[in-house]
């Protein structure tokens, strides 16, 4: 394995990762000036969860009805029950503003009505706030706009079906990384003056999500064992109402919040009651106002005391909205559900939490640096800003705003950050290159990859999803140490294209760490907050007000709590603030 | 809408093979209820029966992604789309236009955005 040659790439500034927060990240850092690689593991621009976003996409515009970015901000501090990180919560808030203009000077094509940008009102905001595409059409639109602008770029080189397996580090600091490329099975290393991890989340983890195949948390992976520390990771969010029956092909599951926006809609237990008042929420005749922790709480507590639909959720009823409202609203949809044979007219359809958004993740500064020098972090890879339980609506602004600021970070660091040599990122990269080349294609296996992955899932969804315990996390925690011996230290599969036992088994290794440190976060905060709830340790405990961080040191689990970030002096938000909505809190 | 249980299994026939090298079919039997889609049906096999069943798809459901055309019984689908009847007989294979990379994944890339490509800046 010594003659062949290694690609060896070499740039100014490398995005990781080419969903939303990578796009975004890739323009800023060129048109700043610099050389910009940007890749993916799979299509530019294709994966991720930018593309899967249905609606809402929340920023302060007051084009619907006056606001102001310190109300969202309230809203986000509120939804994300005392943990947000303020300068973080305020960056995407208020610079959220000009990124959400940037997409529509580019013809993203937010709806409008009236001369004005239409928003909509989403649980938890005091106001309506989301602008959106029709129909369910914001991430595929919003995707589109990023790769038009991306590939306008001659200093943006984008690669995909590029896997990156390592992130090289040089005396602390960020130099680049090694990947595997898919279409040839063969090793590349990556020299840059800065990195960014624009990876997305993890929902992946989760036997039920609404993620793509690549959410699997790899760019958390990456940052830990760079040496970067990860925040608030054991919040992780469940969309409450995900598609859950009758089965649908080709939908994505999380398409009924649009219709929960625009219809209104009822949520009905297996009796056809309404519940979620018992919990100590607006009741539905209210509007749809309760928040994505609540409502999976007050689904999940309705499923356990044998009060759940058939299949193991609660129904979704638009039976009570005009066929002609229906068909005003969402008119194609309803055709193609109408194809695959749903009446929305005639009968509920039923609805579960499905793992969705990750709010922690790597821990930064407000210009995305991380621990390591020359690391930096964007959109749902970036843990802080959304504390125990995100907004509707944050997510995509928080993709571009963030993606925007470390792509200009990035191209500033990487001014004065002198590459390393290539026989020099050839040393750093040659265990992960050696590695790459061993093949153990056609050797006896015992375990099949892929159904380890499915049993990771299946683990992560009964232990460590919305309800949690010290029994079914040191359960967890011993499970995930039998999958990782199941799983063995020999990479497994070949040297070919497209390998998919080796690439699941380096998707697998990624998902073992990162699965472990969310348990291992939620095993240690004993109390329930937003997502994170604990059937041994209900209610909020004040002392907990804190966020834990947790790094890897010499294959050691650091975990650590810190003071929640607070702007200083703390923001004064003016006073019409909270005078539309106080049920939320 | 949804199919009677009927306790006949789906049958896949699936071409096989790396690059240029030579094809072969395989015959996988998935069991009814384990598949509504085709994406299911090959999901369900890797898991199961054949981890190296090579097949891509990133969105799963949503038919977002666009990645996983293939030639279902001679005509292309989306995987993710293409419902699966009980006791149906299929052929599966990769997209006849596009570069066989394996099994039923192609060369889908614009040229632009891979790497070994005219574009690219190897040293």
């Amino acid at each position: 394995m010594t003659a062949e040659h290694i690609l060896n790439l070499e740039t100014d500034v490398l995005v990781i990762g080419a969903g939303g927060a990578g796009m975004s990240a890739a323009i800023a850092a060129a048109q700043a000036g610099r050389r910009v690689i940007m890749t993916d593991r799979s299509l530019i621009g294709r994966g991720g969860a930018t593309i899967m976003a249905q609606m809402t996409v929340a920023v302060a515009l007051g084009e619907q009805t006056p606001d102001d970015w310190r109300y969202h901000y309230a809203d986000t501090l509120k939804a994300g029950r005392g943990l947000c990180s303020e300068p973080l919560a305020r960056l995407l808030c208020e610079s959220g503003i000009d990124a959400i203009r940037l997409l529509d000077s580019w013809g993203v094509g937010w709806a409008r009505s009236d001369g004005h940008l239409t928003q909509a009102r989403a649980p938890g905001h005091d106001r309506p706030r989301c602008v959106y595409v029709d129909y369910l059409n914001t991430g595929p639109a919003v995707a589109k706009t990023l790769r038009t602008q991306v590939a306008r770029d001659d200093t943006i080189h984008r690669f995909g079906d590029l896997l990156v397996v390592d992130i090289l580090v040089e005396q602390g600091r960020a130099v680049g990384a090694v990947a595997l490329h898919l279409a040839t099975g063969q090793p590349v290393v990556m020299r840059a003056g800065a990195v960014i991890v624009a990876t997305g989340g993890l929902t992946r983890l989760y036997r039920r999500n609404s993620a793509s195949l690549n959410m699997g948390g790899d760019g958390y992976a990456l940052a830990l064992r760079a040496g970067a520390r990860l925040i608030d990771m054991e919040f992780v969010q469940f969309f409450p109402i995900g598609h859950l029956a009758p089965r649908l092909v080709g939908f994505d599951p999380i398409m009924w919040d649009p219709f929960r926006y625009k219809l209104g809609g009822r949520l009905l237990n297996g009796n056809g009651e309404e519940f979620v008042e018992k919990y100590g929420h607006a009741a539905e005749k209210e509007g749809y106002t309760v928040t994505r922790d609540a409502a999976t709480y007050a689904i999940l507590k309705e499923v356990e005391a044998g009060r759940g639909s058939p299949a193991g959720g609660a129904y979704l009823s638009f039976q009570h909205v005009p066929e002609d409202k229906l068909r005003e609203a969402f008119g194609p949809i309803i055709k193609k559900l109408e194809a695959a044979g749903i009446d929305l007219t005639k009968a509920p359809i039923e609805v579960a939490p499905i793992a969705h958004y990750h709010m922690g993740g790597i821990r930064v500064e407000t210009d995305m640096s991380t621990d390591v020098p020359g690391l930096y972090a964007a959109g749902e890879a970036v843990g802080g800003a959304n504390g125990a339980n995100r907004l509707s609506g944050n997510a995509i602004t928080e993709a571009v705003a963030f993606g925007l600021q470390a792509g200009r970070s990035a191209a500033a660091w990487s001014e004065s950050a002198a590459p390393v040599d290539e026989a020099r990122a050839q040393a750093l990269a040659s265990p992960a290159v050696a590695e790459l080349r061993s093949s153990f294609e056609g050797r006896d296996r015992q375990v099949n990859v892929a159904a380890l992955i499915v049993r990771l899932q299946a683990l992560m969804q009964d232990h460590v999803g919305p309800f949690r315990s010290e029994e079914g996390l040191q359960h967890a925690l011993r499970e995930l140490q039998a999958l990782r011996a199941e799983l063995g230290d020999t990479l497994p599969g070949g040297t070919g294209p497209q390998d998919a036992v080796r690439m699941d088994a380096l998707d697998l290794r990624n998902m073992l760490l990162v699965a472990e440190a969310v348990t291992r976060s939620a095993l240690s905060r004993r109390e329930s907050r937003g997502a994170h709830q604990r059937d041994d340790f209900p209610g909020m405990d004040d002392a907990w007000t804190l966020n834990q961080t947790l790094s890897l040191r010499d294959g050691q689990w650091l975990l650590d709590t810190q003071q929640v970030r607070r702007l200083d002096p703390p923001l004064r938000i003016p006073a019409a603030a909270t005078t539309e909505d106080e049920s939320q809190a | 809408m949804n199919t009677p249980k009927t306790g006949k299994p789906i049958y896949l026939n699936v071409q096989r093979g790396v690059g240029d090298g030579p094809t072969r079919i395989e015959r996988f039997e998935v069991p009814e209820g384990a598949a509504a889609s085709l994406l299911d049906g090959l999901r369900w096999v890797r898991e199961n029966l054949d981890d190296t069943l090579a097949v891509r798809y990133s969105c799963i459901n949503a038919n977002a992604c666009k990645e996983c055309m293939m030639i279902l019984d001679g005509k292309v689908v989306y995987a993710c789309m293409a419902r699966m009847q009980p006791g149906a007989e299929h052929q599966v294979a990769p997209m006849p236009n596009k570069a066989r990379m394996r099994d039923l994944i192609s060369q889908i890339a614009p040229a632009k955005e891979r790497l070994g490509s005219d574009e690219e800046d190897d040293e």
